[in-house]
C-alpha cells in the first residue's frame, strides 16, 4: 500500500543521511584524473586601464601549465556574458548593455574584475605563480555610490554609458498619480537606503571544468541553482560550443539564495581552459573571492511617498529609486530592481494609483544581481516602512490601518501589472497578532522599561510574487528566457519511480517534497520514488530554481508527468481488465474498473508496459515513462503578516530580538517542517540585512571594506531568537498542487518588520539600515539633543 | 622541505611526509580524501571545517597539520557507528530538520556534539551563545537550536 | 600561504636557540591568529618555530596569592580552571568570551598577549591585574609590557614563558564584541587588588591602556556610579566601519560601569 497521507506531512528529509555523515559531494569534493588547478588574478583596483601583462615569470614559475588572459580568450573567440533581460527605458530605448569578458580586456572596473587565470598542478602553486604576473594599470578615479554614479563628472566605466546609466525606466500613471497628492489629506515621505548585502552561502561558488578530446566533450561540475541555463548561456553566447556536447552537472551545493544562479567568468574560463590545455581544470573560490565576485544584492537608494484620505485610505504611492548594477550587467540583474520590484508596490492593498520610476546605475563595484527575495523585500521594505510611519504620523493604529486598505477580493488586478489571483490578508494579519499577542505588548514595554530597555513592536504585511510567469508574457517584458520548468517520470519494470527535475535544490530538500507529491499521486510508497536532479546529462531540460518557483512551477511540470503516466497506465489497465478505458479509475496506486471488484495494482500496469505480451501493441507503445513541461498563467503570490518585537539597551545601542511572529499564506503545504525551514532561513537573513549586514565600499579608493566575515557580520545563532510560525492557507487558483512558494517570504517581510519595531522602540521616524548598535545609540541621542532643545 | 607527520584519524594510524604549510584541512580533505570536513571562510568564522582533536572541537582550516603532530583526531565520517547507524547528535539534526543545503552540518555536528559534552545542561541561550563558532545560512539556526538540545539530551540517555 | 621551514621546538632553551638562529623566525603557539594572517599571505615568515610540544608552558598554577598560566595554556583550559574560577573568576570570564569555542580550544595566552592585538581580551587583563609576563629572560610588569598596536616589550629572541596574575579582591571584565568577529570593540578590566583599583580597556585604543580618572574614583567609592560620569577623550581612540571613537568613549563608560557591576556580583 502506498502512503496516503503524504500531502500536508513532515516527512524527514532523505536527503539527510549522505549530508549528516560528510558523504555529500560538492564540487570542490569531485576530484578527477590529472586535474589541474586555477587561480584568478583580480584587480586590485576600482577602475583601471590594464596597460600591459607580462606572462614570461608567471610561466617559468614551478607547476604551471598555462596562464590566459582577456587578449587568448578574444582571440580564442569567447564572448562576453550576457543579460538575460533587457529592459526598454521610458526614451523607449534598450538598456545599455556593456560588454561582460570573462577576463579583463583593457580595462578593470571593480575590485576582484578577472584580470588572468594561472593553471598549475596544484593550487597553492598557480597561487603563488599568480604573484609573478605582471600587470601594469593606470588606475582611474572610481564612483562605488548609488547616489553619485550621475553626479556631473563622475567616472563612466562604460563607453557606451558616458553618464553610467542603464536605463530609466517607470511603470504607472505619473500625471494620475501627482494629481492624487495634490488633492491628498496627508502625505507620508521617506528616504530610504536598501542596504547592499553579499549572499555568502557557506559553500563557496566553485567549478571544475574537464574535455574529453575522444569526441570533443566537455562535462562542468558547478555550484549551480540551474545547470542547464548555465549551459545553454554558456555553449549559445560565450563559448560558440554545441549544446549537446557540454554536460553540466550540479552536484550537492551548498546554498544559493540567488548568487549561484548567474553564468560567471569563472566557470567559462575553466571549461574553454580545459581544453586548451587537455586537463580537468578546478577552481574553487576563497570566501575573500566570494565577497569580491558574487553577485550582491539590493543596494537601492529611494524616494516614497504615500499619500492618504482623511480616514488613513491609500490614494496614491509615488516611488523613485536609483538601483545599483554594479559594474557590469549579471545575468539577470536588469529585471530586479524593475519587473521583480516596482510590480509588488501594491503590496496586500487598494492603492489605486501608484508610479515608480527606477534609474538603473553602474558603480565601480561587484555585480548586483537577485538575492533570496530579488527586488520584492526592496519593494515590502518601501511599501510596509511607509503604511507604518503614516500609521503613527496620523494617530492611527498600525493594524488598523493596513485593515482598512486590505484587499478584500479577487482576483484583483494592481495598479503596478500584478493580477493576484487569491488571498486572505486579514486572516493573516490576525493570526500573526494573536500568535505575537499584541494584545499584551503594552505591559511588556512597561516591564521593559522597569528594567531600563526600550521594547518596540512593528509589523510588516508583504506580498511577494513567485515563479515568473506565464514565458510570453515575461517575454513581452523583456525576458530572454522561458520560464517554465520540466519533468519526467521513469516508472520501472517493477514500479519503482524515478523522477527527474529541472528544478534543483540546494537546500530546499526537493529530494523529499517532490517524491512525497509522486508517491502520493502514484499511491506507491515514497521508498519507490527517487528524485534526481542537478545533470543535464540526465535531464531532459530545466529551467532551475531562483524566485521560489519549485514546487510551483517544477512540481507540478512532474505532476503533469505523473498524470501521463497514469493516463497511460489506464489504457494499459483497460487491456489487461478487458473494460473499457473511460471504466477505469485510478486512486491508492490501484486501476479498477467503476463498479466493480477488478483490479490491477500500479506494479502490474509498469511490468505490463515492459514484458508486452498481453499488451494492446497496436494502439500503444510499449514502456512508461512520460516528460512534461509547464508554464504557468500567472505569477503566484504568496503574502502573510510578520510582527516583530524588540528590545534597545539605551546604554549601548544594542538591538535584541525579544519576539518574531510569522503567519504566511503559502497555499497548499506539502511538507511543513521543510517550509518552516524556509521560513526560519529567511527570517534570519531578512533579519541580517536589518541589524547586522552591510557591504561597503571607500568612497575614495573603491576598495571594498567588508571583504571577509571579520567585516562583514553574518547572523549566528545569537542573533536571532526562536520564530513563532503559523500558517493560513488559501491555495493557488492555477497549479493544480495549490502550492505558492516559501523560500523567500521570510526575508521579503523580515527587514520591514523589524525596523518598524526598532523606530516604534526609539520613538524616531526612520532609521537607516543596518541598523548597528552606533546608528541605534546615535539616534537616541539625537532624539535627546532635540528634546532638549 | 618536506616534514613528517604522524596522526591518528577516525582510529585509523596516518603518516605523510607533507608541505610544512599544508592546513590540517587540506590534509583531510585532498589527502586522506574525506571532504566532509568542508572549508567555508579563509578567517575562522564559519565553522564548517570544525572536527575534533584530541577531544576537543577545532577548526582545521585554521591550523597547520603540523600542529596535529601525534593528535587523535575525529572528523564527521568517523562519528556514524561503524554498520552506519547515526550518532544521537546527527539522529536529531535529521528529527529535527536542523540542516537544509548540508554544507555547515558537518562542521556544526562536530560542534554540537563537543557542546553536549562540555555542558551537563543545556539551555537555549547557552546553546545559542556557544554555537557563535558556526555560521549556518539556511536553517535561522531554529531546528538546529532544537536539534543541539535533543541530541545533548540524547546522548546523555 | 608561503613557503616555510618548520621546525618543533622541544623545550623553551631549544625555541631560542632557532630563534638566535633565524631571527626572522616566528614562534608558533596557538596560530590562532598567526595561521590565519600567514593564510591571507599577510603574514611571511621564514621559518616558524613550534611550541606545542613544550609541556612545561602549559599549565595553571596557585601559589600563595598569585596565579601562574603557562604561556601554551589555552582560552579554553583557562575559562573551566578550578583555580581560575575560584581565585579570578573574572580572568575565567574574560577567556570564556575570546573568539568562539573552537578557537578557545587552540588559542593560548602567550600567543594572545605576545600578538598584542588592539582588540583581544588578554591585554585588558594582563594590564587590569597588573600581571606579570615571564619570559625566558626576564620578568615584565603589565604597565611596561603592552607598547602600541601589536608592539610589546619583547625583545628579538625572547619567549613568553607564563603570567603570573595577583590575585584581587575583586575583579570583573565586560566586553561589547565586535559582531562580526568577536573580538572586543571595547572591553573593560576593572579590578580592585592589593595595589589599589586598576581599570584597562582593550579595543578602544591602538593597545590596552589604563584609565587613572576612573582607577581614582572608584578607589573612594567602587561602584558603577563613581565611573557613570567619567568620559574618557576619544581623539586617541580608534575609529573604523564598526565603530567610531566617539561611540568608542562611550562604550568605555557603559563597559566600565558594567565591569565594576560584574566585579561587586561576583563579590
Amino acid at each position: 500500500m502506498g502512503d496516503m497521507n503524504l500531502i500536508g506531512s513532515a516527512v524527514k528529509r532523505r536527503e539527510d543521511y549522505r549530508f549528516l555523515t560528510g558523504a555529500g559531494t560538492y564540487t570542490d569534493d569531485v576530484q578527477i584524473d590529472r586535474q589541474s588547478y586555477a587561480y584568478f588574478v583580480r584587480s586590485p583596483h576600482a577602475h583601471a586601464t590594464i596597460k600591459r601583462i607580462g606572462k614570461d615569470k608567471a610561466l617559468k614559475a614551478p607547476g604551471v601549465l598555462a596562464v590566459f588572459t582577456g587578449e587568448d580568450l578574444a582571440a580564442g573567440k569567447v564572448a562576453g556574458l550576457p543579460c538575460g533581460w533587457l529592459i526598454t527605458g521610458v526614451d523607449g530605448q534598450p538598456m545599455k548593455e556593456p560588454a561582460h569578458p570573462p577576463l579583463a580586456q583593457g580595462k578593470v572596473r571593480h575590485v576582484g574584475d578577472q584580470v588572468a587565470v594561472v593553471i598549475a598542478e596544484t593550487y597553492l602553486q598557480a597561487k603563488d605563480a599568480a604573484e609573478l604576473l605582471e600587470v601594469d594599470y593606470d588606475v582611474l578615479p572610481a564612483v562605488v555610490d548609488v547616489a553619485d554614479a550621475r553626479k556631473k563628472g563622475a567616472p563612466a566605466l562604460h563607453e557606451i554609458a558616458p553618464d553610467n546609466t542603464c536605463y530609466i525606466w517607470a511603470l504607472g500613471d505619473k500625471s494620475a498619480v501627482d494629481k492624487a497628492f495634490a488633492s491628498a489629506q496627508h502625505v507620508t515621505r521617506l528616504d530610504f537606503v536598501n542596504n547592499r548585502l553579499v549572499p555568502n552561502a557557506v559553500e563557496p561558488r566553485a567549478a571544475l571544468a574537464s574535455y574529453n578530446r575522444a569526441d570533443d566533450s566537455y562535462t562542468l561540475y558547478v555550484a549551480s541553482q540551474n545547470p542547464h541555463v548555465e549551459r545553454l548561456l554558456m555553449t549559445a553566447f560565450v563559448l560558440g560550443l554545441p549544446e549537446h556536447k557540454v554536460r553540466v552537472i550540479a552536484p550537492d551545493v551548498g546554498g544559493g539564495f540567488g548568487s549561484k544562479i548567474y553564468l560567471y567568468a569563472e566557470d567559462v574560463v575553466v571549461t574553454w581552459a580545459s581544453k586548451q590545455i587537455n586537463r580537468p581544470v578546478k577552481w574553487t573560490a576563497e570566501r575573500s573571492e566570494s565577497f569580491l565576485t558574487d553577485a550582491h544584492g539590493r543596494d537601492h537608494l529611494t524616494h516614497a511617498e504615500l499619500a492618504l484620505d482623511k480616514d488613513g485610505k491609500f490614494l496614491a504611492m509615488r516611488v523613485q529609486t536609483t538601483a545599483s548594477m554594479g559594474a557590469y550587467l549579471s545575468t539577470f540583474a536588469s529585471c530586479i530592481p524593475t519587473i521583480l520590484y516596482a510590480t509588488l508596490l501594491a503590496g496586500q492593498y487598494t492603492t489605486p494609483l501608484i508610479y515608480c520610476e527606477v534609474t538603473a546605475v553602474f558603480t565601480n563595484t561587484t555585480p548586483v544581481d537577485a538575492y533570496r527575495g530579488a527586488g520584492r523585500p526592496e519593494a515590502t521594505y518601501v511599501v510596509e516602512r511607509l503604511v507604518e510611519t503614516a500609521a503613527r504620523e496620523m494617530k492611527l493604529d498600525p493594524a488598523e490601518i493596513r485593515r482598512r486598505n486590505f484587499i478584500r477580493e479577487f482576483p484583483y488586478q494592481t495598479p503596478v501589472a500584478l493580477l493576484y489571483d487569491t488571498g486572505n490578508y486579514e486572516a493573516t494579519l490576525g493570526a500573526a497578532m494573536n500568535l505575537a499577542d499584541v494584545a499584551g505588548f503594552a505591559a511588556r514595554r512597561r516591564q521593559a522599561a522597569e528594567r531600563g530597555k526600550l521594547r518596540g513592536l512593528g509589523y510588516a504585511a508583504y506580498i511577494e510574487a513567485c515563479g515568473i510567469a506565464p514565458s510570453n508574457v515575461a517575454g513581452s517584458l523583456g525576458a530572454r528566457a522561458g520560464l517554465f520548468e520540466a519533468g519526467e517520470v521513469r516508472v520501472h519494470p517493477t514500479g519503482k519511480v524515478t523522477v527527474f527535475t529541472g528544478s534543483h535544490s540546494h537546500g530546499q530538500g526537493h529530494e523529499t517534497t517532490f517524491a512525497q507529491v509522486v508517491a502520493s499521486r502514484l499511491g506507491i510508497p515514497i521508498d519507490d520514488v527517487d528524485i534526481v536532479h542537478g545533470d543535464t546529462g540526465r535531464i531532459l531540460f530545466g529551467m532551475g530554481t531562483y524566485g521560489s518557483r519549485s514546487l510551483a512551477v517544477g512540481g507540478t511540470a512532474i505532476l503533469k508527468a505523473v498524470d501521463k503516466v497514469i493516463a497511460k497506465g489506464k489504457k494499459i489497465a483497460a487491456h489487461l481488465m478487458e473494460a473499457a478505458e473511460t471504466d477505469v479509475e485510478f486512486a491508492d496506486g490501484v486501476f479498477k474498473v467503476a463498479g466493480t471488484d477488478k483490479q490491477v495494482p500500479f506494479a502490474q500496469v509498469a511490468l505490463t508496459a515492459y514484458v508486452p505480451h498481453n499488451y494492446p501493441l497496436d494502439k500503444l507503445e510499449p514502456g512508461l515513462n512520460e516528460n512534461a513541461f509547464y508554464d504557468p498563467t500567472n505569477f503566484t503570490f504568496p503574502a502573510g503578516t510578520y510582527v516583530c518585537e524588540v528590545e534597545v539597551d539605551p546604554d549601548t545601542g544594542s538591538v535584541d530580538i525579544v519576539s518574531f511572529t510569522a503567519v504566511d499564506d503559502f497555499g497548499k503545504i506539502i511538507n511543513p517542517m521543510i517550509v518552516a525551514g524556509q521560513v526560519h532561513g529567511g527570517l534570519t537573513q531578512g533579519i541580517g540585512q536589518a541589524l547586522l549586514e552591510n557591504c561597503r565600499y571607500d568612497k575614495a579608493s573603491g576598495q571594498l571594506l567588508t571583504g571577509s566575515l571579520l567585516d562583514y557580520c553574518m547572523p549566528r545563532a545569537d542573533n536571532v531568537p526562536s520564530f513563532k510560525l503559523d500558517t493560513k492557507e488559501t491555495p493557488c487558483t492555477h497549479n493544480p498542487l495549490g502550492v505558492k512558494g516559501c523560500g523567500e517570504a521570510g526575508a521579503i517581510g523580515a527587514p520591514a518588520a523589524v525596523m518598524n519595531a526598532i523606530t516604534d522602540a526609539l520613538g524616531v521616524r526612520d532609521l537607516e539600515m543596518p541598523a548597528t548598535p552606533e546608528r541605534v545609540w546615535r539616534a537616541l541621542e539625537q532624539a535627546k539633543t532635540q528634546k532638549a532643545a | 622541505m618536506p616534514v613528517k607527520v604522524s596522526l591518528t584519524v577516525n582510529g585509523k594510524p596516518v603518516t605523510a611526509d607533507v608541505e610544512p604549510r599544508t592546513l590540517l584541512v587540506d590534509f583531510i580533505r585532498a589527502q586522506l580524501r574525506l571532504t566532509g570536513t568542508h572549508v567555508g571562510c579563509d578567517t575562522a568564522q564559519c565553522g564548517a571545517c570544525t572536527i575534533h582533536m584530541n577531544g576537543a572541537a577545532v577548526k582545521c582550516c585554521n591550523m597547520l597539520v603540523m600542529q596535529a603532530q601525534g593528535a587523535n583526531l575525529v572528523t564527521i565520517e568517523g562519528i556514524a557507528a561503524a554498520d552506519g547507524k547515526l550518532h544521537p547528535m546527527q539522529e536529531a539534526f535529521r528529527e529535527h530538520h536542523g540542516l537544509q543545503c548540508g554544507f555547515c552540518t558537518p562542521g556544526m555536528v562536530m560542534s554540537a556534539i563537543d557542546l553536549a559534552k562540555r555542558h551537563a545542561n543545556l539551555n537555549e541561550a547557552t546553546i545559542r551563545a556557544e554555537l557563535d563558532g558556526n555560521i549556518c545560512r539556511c536553517t535561522g539556526y531554529h531546528n538546529i537550536v532544537k536539534a543541539v538540545q535533543a541530541g545533548a539530551q540524547a546522548m546523555r540517555s | 600561504m608561503y613557503p616555510f621551514d618548520y621546525q618543533r621546538a622541544a623545550s623553551v632553551a631549544d625555541a631560542a636557540a632557532l630563534l638566535s638562529r633565524n631571527p626572522d623566525a616566528k614562534l608558533l603557539a596557538g596560530g590562532q591568529t598567526l595561521v590565519g594572517a600567514m593564510k591571507l599571505r599577510l603574514a611571511a615568515p621564514p621559518q616558524l618555530v613550534d611550541l606545542g610540544a613544550i609541556a612545561d608552558l602549559r599549565g595553571i598554577k596557585a601559589d600563595g596569592g598569585s596565579l601562574s598560566i603557562g604561556a601554551m595554556t589555552t582560552h579554553a583550559e583557562v575559562a573551566v580552571s578550578k583555580e581560575v574560577k575560584q581565585l579570578i573568576p573574572a580572568l575565567a570570564s574574560l577567556a570564556s568570551t575570546i573568539g568562539d569555542r573552537m578557537v578557545r580550544n587552540m588559542g593560548t595566552i602567550g600567543g594572545s598577549v605576545a600578538n598584542s592585538d588592539p582588540a583581544a581580551d588578554y591585554p585588558a587583563g594582563v594590564l587590569g591585574l597588573g600581571a606579570t609576563v615571564n619570559t625566558n629572560k626576564r620578568r615584565l610588569a603589565a604597565d611596561q609590557f603592552f607598547k602600541g598596536m601589536y608592539e610589546t616589550a619583547l625583545e628579538p629572541g625572547e619567549i613568553i614563558v607564563s603570567v603570573s596574575f595577583p590575585v584581587p579582591k575583586r575583579a570583573g571584565y565586560a566586553k561589547f564584541k565586535n559582531p562580526a568577529s568577536r573580538y572586543a570593540i571595547v572591553g573593560v578590566f576593572v579590578c580592585e587588588g592589593q595595589g589599589g583599583v586598576r581599570v584597562a580597556v582593550t579595543g578602544a585604543g591602538p593597545s590596552a591602556f589604563r584609565v587613572p580618572e576612573m582607577e581614582k574614583a572608584l578607589a573612594s567609592n567602587f561602584s558603577p556610579d563613581a565611573v557613570a560620569g567619567i568620559k574618557v577623550s576619544s581623539s586617541a581612540l580608534n575609529s573604523d566601519i564598526h565603530a567610531s571613537s566617539e561611540y568608542r568613549a562611550h562604550l568605555v563608560t557603559v563597559m566600565a560601569k558594567r565591569a565594576v557591576q560584574a566585579a561587586l556580583t561576583a563579590g
